[in-house]
């Protein structure tokens, strides 16, 4: 089973990437881009069948290391 | 003072560190590798500045799940002080040792140069010998110094007197213009509850003699001698 898996920044953290990729696209021209938030996408391939187990495994995963959630949130789906 | 220095795969600053204590505290200090899984009995335990384990997925994160981290952890939460500089100071924050985060610099730019920091608080082991308020000439060089937390983290490392650096201009004023990173309220270095864990930026051994072209860094390596002798 496969966790795919997103982190982003919780909404008030400021984005300083989103901020210089918004600016690189008004340079190039794309009018219109109201704001830009960046994050991770991360894609974990887990041996675990069962979906109840596989997404308490992903929960710790995601707490413990792939997010910080001091300013970060995650989130993910499963797929077989 | 017996001190140790962890070593990560990517730390830079570990030598300088070593450098300083040892000039300090007149006794070699031990360098303690990252898949280490005990650090052997000290008076210190010294988190040093680099990009432990090249950064990856955020500054200090793979560095805080290392074997050492463990017994640093536990270490520190049986009362032995911990010192962190720069990437050090980002570890103890993913290890939740010390709260928030540190953040990409506002400007997205690496910044290398001396800063003015303020003492706010002299009575931590780490800053006894500096005044209350005294303004001091640190270097940085960090991408991710900008120190964030929430409203009521931040509220209470005030309230608490864990603010223990900020950034500030000549004067000594906090001001927009001081503030290398974006760090809120200018934070430049925070202490954990019991003051005995300490997470820095700045980095103190860069400025610890006359030669380097200064000296403000020494006497945070004199408080701890004097206190952990």
């Amino acid at each position: 089973m496969k966790a795919r898996i997103k982190v982003t920044l919780k909404n008030g953290v400021l984005d300083p990437q989103g901020k210089a990729i918004q600016n690189a696209l008004a340079s190039l021209g794309f009018t219109g881009v109201n704001d830009v938030r960046q994050g991770k996408y991360i894609e974990v391939d887990l041996a675990e069948a069962n979906e109840g187990r596989a997404r308490e495994q992903v929960e710790r995963i995601c707490k413990e290391l792939l997010a910080n959630t001091v300013i970060e949130n995650y989130a993910y789906e499963l797929v077989q | 003072m017996d001190a140790c220095v962890v070593v990560f795969p990517g730390s830079n600053c570990d030598r300088d560190v070593k450098v300083a204590l040892e000039a300090v505290a007149g006794r070699p200090v031990r360098m303690v590798w990252h898949a280490d899984t005990t650090v052997p009995a000290c008076d210190i335990i010294v988190l040093p500045g680099g990009f432990a384990y090249g950064d990856y997925l955020r500054c200090g994160a793979m560095a805080a799940h290392s074997p050492v981290m463990r017994d640093v952890v536990a270490r520190a939460k049986r009362g032995t002080p911990v010192l962190g500089i720069c990437n050090g100071f980002q570890v103890l924050t993913e290890t939740e040792l010390l709260p928030g985060v540190l953040m990409r610099n506002a400007s997205l730019k690496y910044v290398c140069r001396d800063v003015r920091l303020k003492v706010e608080q002299p009575d931590t082991l780490f800053t006894s010998h500096y005044q209350k308020g005294e303004v001091i000439r640190i270097p940085i060089g960090h991408g991710d110094g900008n120190y964030f937390a929430d409203e009521a983290t931040l509220d209470e490392l005030e309230a608490e007197g864990r603010v223990v650096f900020r950034y500030v201009d000549k004067a000594g004023n906090a001001t927009a213009a001081a503030n290398p990173n974006g760090a809120q309220r200018n934070i430049a270095g925070i202490c954990d509850r019991s003051r005995r864990v300490l997470g820095m930026m700045p980095h103190p051994e860069r400025l610890f003699e006359p030669m380097l072209g200064g000296s403000d860094g020494r006497k945070l390596f004199e408080s701890l001698l004097a206190t952990l002798h």
